[in-house]
């Protein structure tokens, strides 16, 4: 009986995202894209500037991300603490991050203080002092990550392969930066830092709430209408060239973490879509993934398998990452491979096909949920050079994704002669192949 | 300022400053006729629904020497029922675009789905199936209890943070079963079998045990027909009564402990008071103690120990205090400090105390008291942003001894605390005798020589 009121349910169509974008753009010419939400008296804003970590200099590792978390530490006439103590009195909500190729500006104010609360954030932008009581007390704050990074088995096995596969290349290290580099920052790198990312011709914004295109225009001139035009070169492109096979860090403890991969595909490649299905089919969501039920599942070997695309703006790359056991880890490998083999080698069914495009459908528009998550996706779809008919399109594009179409891309994509494993442990029975 | 600095610590630290709603949401609530409670949340920005249950069952409900049962039987519940099979219950919520995940805590464990709104029938088909109809056998079991032991190794013993605060735990309470991992102690997990977890089913999992919350683009009277056609149904279990734990004996005596080990990179010290939690219709106390913990340790800027051990002393890279306020019994209120190099554990805790003695001589600055009480006030204008987290702030609060009332009140009962309240409840946490003092270092013994 349930399975009759389950397929009565698969006819339904997938409900729609309801969102009404509006591109805006402000009297100083700064685009963004805008839904009004009036029902809570707040704004979600979401800023990002493209270039990253990536950005630092040679010999300067680390200063964009110190520089990102010194924004709110003092700026014009406040202190540290005078900065803090405004944004509390303002309820206001900042949050300051550094990725490779991204760094982001969250924020959220309520509309009763908005006028004050965005001054603040165009302080912080703006009017950074980056005095050197404060650059002193992050860098040790930063020093304590990396040291406790240096201990911490899955950021090893992240930072030993990405420096196999890029090497002296931005992505090849942590953008934290080492002690040794971090040490030796000055105010003066901090200042490069962002004079060289934080630009108007790398911006992408996005914004929800109780806020009209016109007031929103007005807002981001004055927020950010004083930035430099433009900044630094990006990062060159790199190719993803690291050859298959083993490596093993020595690292005490019960479990190994292994992250393997090779290279990816583009974001904006025709194959995108396939690749993306299949991955969600071989190692993407949840349990019912061939890796979970393979790993997990039948054999009990993990707690948690999964694959992943990784599109970064500058190289491709197709990771995994599995833990278990020392004594079990090399047979979690074994499988690993077994199941790249078979994808590679036979491809999906039509009924996993089937049902992947039904969950990938159905899921997209509940993400739509929430001011600040909104938001951050406006500002996702801007960087990647989608355009606000992209919500209305992306089931369509989804669903044209073919049997024969994604068979082919799983033979082309899927290379498990070329997957290199890092191991972090010490695991039985693997060893460092050469 | 890193706010999210340090993992390691943030592992270890229970923070769980629940901060509140200002009950502007559309909250319903109702009984069913066997004794289920049902919430709704009403919120239509979205066509999405989030639905939950939750058992009043959790790690600190188990027997003796069977503990992790809660969690292995959580995992269970994904397996075989009457009409599902192995699997099929995430298959179904998947191939209609949803999620869905499970959770076990120390008072309760959940379960929930978030799909799109006119699925809601379905998932509430199905959680109604589980609910009484799991089938479990012998192969499940075995290969779970792996599954299980993996992520003990993952969550727990690979962490250095984790096992610490295992142990700070199990010191903390001397009868509670708060004492006693959620997870489970690795050799009684390894002893775990079919017919531990169909008896911990047979005992917890009824409607008059359970809450059900339903948020999203609902109306209440959708979710009650519902509701009544497929809990409905489900006779209560008359065995099922008041949950009633062993509680804590008066604690007379400091416990301190150190745990060394090679991977801990970032040695710190804590201190943990056993504290009272909230309680239906008197959370007066509770309010107080949350204001004492951003007081003390909220922001590093501005609370008092990061001004002191963070700014002005330069002595720490980190320093907050915790306090986890919803808890069915005696929780804890507790501190931590992360030195700088060259500062030994032993000198960090001193200036920590020191901190706290000269803060109870001052008291309270009444600037940062007003900012702290803003920004409780306005958590709960953003909260109404996340129904998810709504939600499950009502799951959690009706299966650890509050009431709908309660968290309603609670916005009321903040905004009304003051200076006098905080410096209060102060003296009556401050007392070393039920604390516990940790240090967690590395073996090498370089780390406690001080410059």
């Amino acid at each position: 009986m349930i399975r009759t009121l389950i397929a009565a349910l698969f006819l339904a169509a997938p409900a729609a995202a309801e969102v009404t974008i509006q591109e805006v753009t402000s009297p100083g010419g700064i685009d963004a894209w805008l839904v009004e939400e009036r029902s809570i008296p707040f704004v979600a804003l979401e800023l990002r500037f493209r270039g990253g970590a990536s950005l630092d200099e040679p010999g300067k590792r680390g200063a964009t991300n110190l520089m990102m978390a010194l924004l709110e530490e003092g700026a014009g006439d406040l202190d540290a603490r005078g900065f803090a103590q405004a944004t509390e009195e303002l309820a206001a909500r900042f949050d300051f991050d550094a990725y490779d190729d991204t760094l982001t500006i969250g924020a959220e104010f309520l509309t009763e203080n908005r006028d004050e609360a965005v001054e603040l954030l165009r302080l912080a932008l703006q009017e950074p002092a980056f005095n050197q009581t404060a650059l002193d007390r992050v860098r040790g704050q930063v020093e304590s990550i990396i040291r406790s990074d240096a201990q911490d088995a899955d950021d090893v096995a992240s930072n030993t392969y990405f420096d196999l596969a890029f090497g002296d290349h931005p992505y090849g290290t942590d953008l934290n930066g080492t002690l040794d580099s971090v040490a030796a920052l000055t105010r003066e790198d901090i200042f490069a830092a962002h004079r060289n990312a934080l630009v108007r011709d790398q911006l992408y914004v996005g914004a929800v709430g109780d806020i009209s295109a016109d007031e929103l225009g007005v807002l981001l001139d004055d927020l950010l209408g004083g930035l430099p035009a433009s900044g630094a070169a990006l990062a060159p492109e790199i190719d993803y060239d690291l050859a298959g096979g083993v490596t093993v860090v020595d690292f005490a403890s019960p479990q190994s973490t292994a992250l393997f991969g090779h290279g990816g595909i583009e974001r904006d490649d025709p194959d995108f879509f396939a690749a993306f299905i299949l991955n969600e089919i071989l190692g993407g969501r949840g349990l019912e993934s061939r890796l979970s039920q393979e790993v997990r599942e039948k054999r009990g070997l993990t707690y948690g398998v999964s694959s992943f695309l990784v599109s970064k703006d500058r190289a491709q790359m197709y990771l995994g990452s599995v833990r278990s056991s020392n004594d079990r880890i090399g047979q979690a490998i074994d499988v690993i491979r077994d199941e790249w083999t078979r994808m590679a080698d036979e491809g999906v069914t039509a009924e996993e096909l089937e049902e992947t495009k039904l969950y990938l459908t159905g899921a997209y528009p509940l993400r739509f949920d929430g001011n600040g998550t909104i938001a951050n996706i406006l500002a996702g779809m801007q960087m990647q050079d989608l355009g606000v008919d992209y919500i209305a399109t992306r089931n369509d594009k989804v669903n044209a994704v073919t049997l024969e179409e994604i068979n082919r891309v799983a033979a082309e994509l899927l290379q498990p002669e070329n997957l290199h494993f890092v191991v972090v442990g010490q695991p039985d029975a693997l060893e460092t192949t050469n | 300022m890193f706010a999210t600095s340090l993992r390691l610590i943030a592992a270890a630290a229970v923070t769980c400053l629940a901060l509140p709603a200002m009950a502007a949401e559309r909250v319903t609530n109702f009984m069913l006729d066997n004794g289920m409670e049902v919430v709704v949340i009403e919120d239509n920005r979205a066509p999405v629904v989030v639905h939950m249950v939750w058992y009043k069952a959790g790690s600190a409900d188990e027997p003796e020497g069977k503990s992790g049962i809660a969690h292995y039987l959580e995992h269970l519940m994904f397996k075989a029922t009457e009409t599902l099979e192995d699997g099929e219950f995430s298959r179904i919520v998947a191939a209609n675009g949803g999620t869905d995940n499970a959770f076990t805590s120390y008072d309760y464990t959940a379960y929930f789905q978030r799909v799109a709104a006119d699925r809601l029938e379905l998932m509430m088909q199905m959680e109604s199936e589980r609910m009484v109809n799991l089938r479990l056998d012998e192969d499940d079991i075995a290969t779970e209890r792996d599954v299980v032991i993996e992520e003990r190794n993952q969550r727990t013993d690979s962490d250095p943070g984790s096992i610490f605060n295992e142990q700070r735990r199990a010191a903390q309470y001397l009868n509670h079963r708060y004492g006693i991992p959620i997870i489970g102690w690795r050799h009684e997990i390894e002893t775990l079998g079919l017919a531990d977890a169909q008896a911990w089913y047979d005992a917890h999992y009824a409607p008059n045990n359970a809450v059900l919350v339903v948020a999203g683009d609902v109306t209440p009277d959708e979710v009650r027909a519902l509701a009544e056609t497929y809990y409905g149904p489900i006779p209560a279990n008359p065995a099922i009564t008041e949950r009633a734990r062993p509680q804590e004996p008066p604690q007379l005596s400091e416990r301190r402990m150190i745990y060394r080990d090679a991977r801990v990179a970032q040695p710190y010290v804590t201190r943990s008071y056993l504290a009272p939690e909230r309680d239906s219709g008197a959370q007066e106390t509770a309010a107080a103690l949350l204001y004492l913990s951003e007081i003390l340790g909220g922001s590093g800027a501005t609370s008092v120990l990061g001004k002191a051990l963070q700014f002005d002393g330069q002595r720490a890279v980190y320093t907050a205090a915790f306090y986890g306020g919803q808890s069915l019994d005696d929780t804890t209120f507790g501190l931590i400090a992360v030195p700088v190099p060259g500062v030994s554990l032993q000198e960090i805790e001193d200036e920590m105390d020191a901190v706290i003695a000269q803060f109870m001589v001052d008291g309270i600055d009444l600037d940062q008291f007003e900012r702290i009480k803003t920004q409780i006030r306005a958590s709960g204008i953003y909260a109404q942003d996340n129904t998810e987290a709504l939600a499950r702030r009502y799951g959690s609060a009706l299966t650890q001894g509050l009431t709908v009332e309660d968290v309603q009140a609670w916005p009321n009962i903040l905004q009304a605390v003051t200076p006098d309240d905080v410096m209060a409840a102060a003296e009556m946490i401050f007392d070393r005798s039920n604390a516990v003092t940790g240090w967690l270092m590395s073996d090498a013994p370089a780390q406690e020589v001080s410059q």
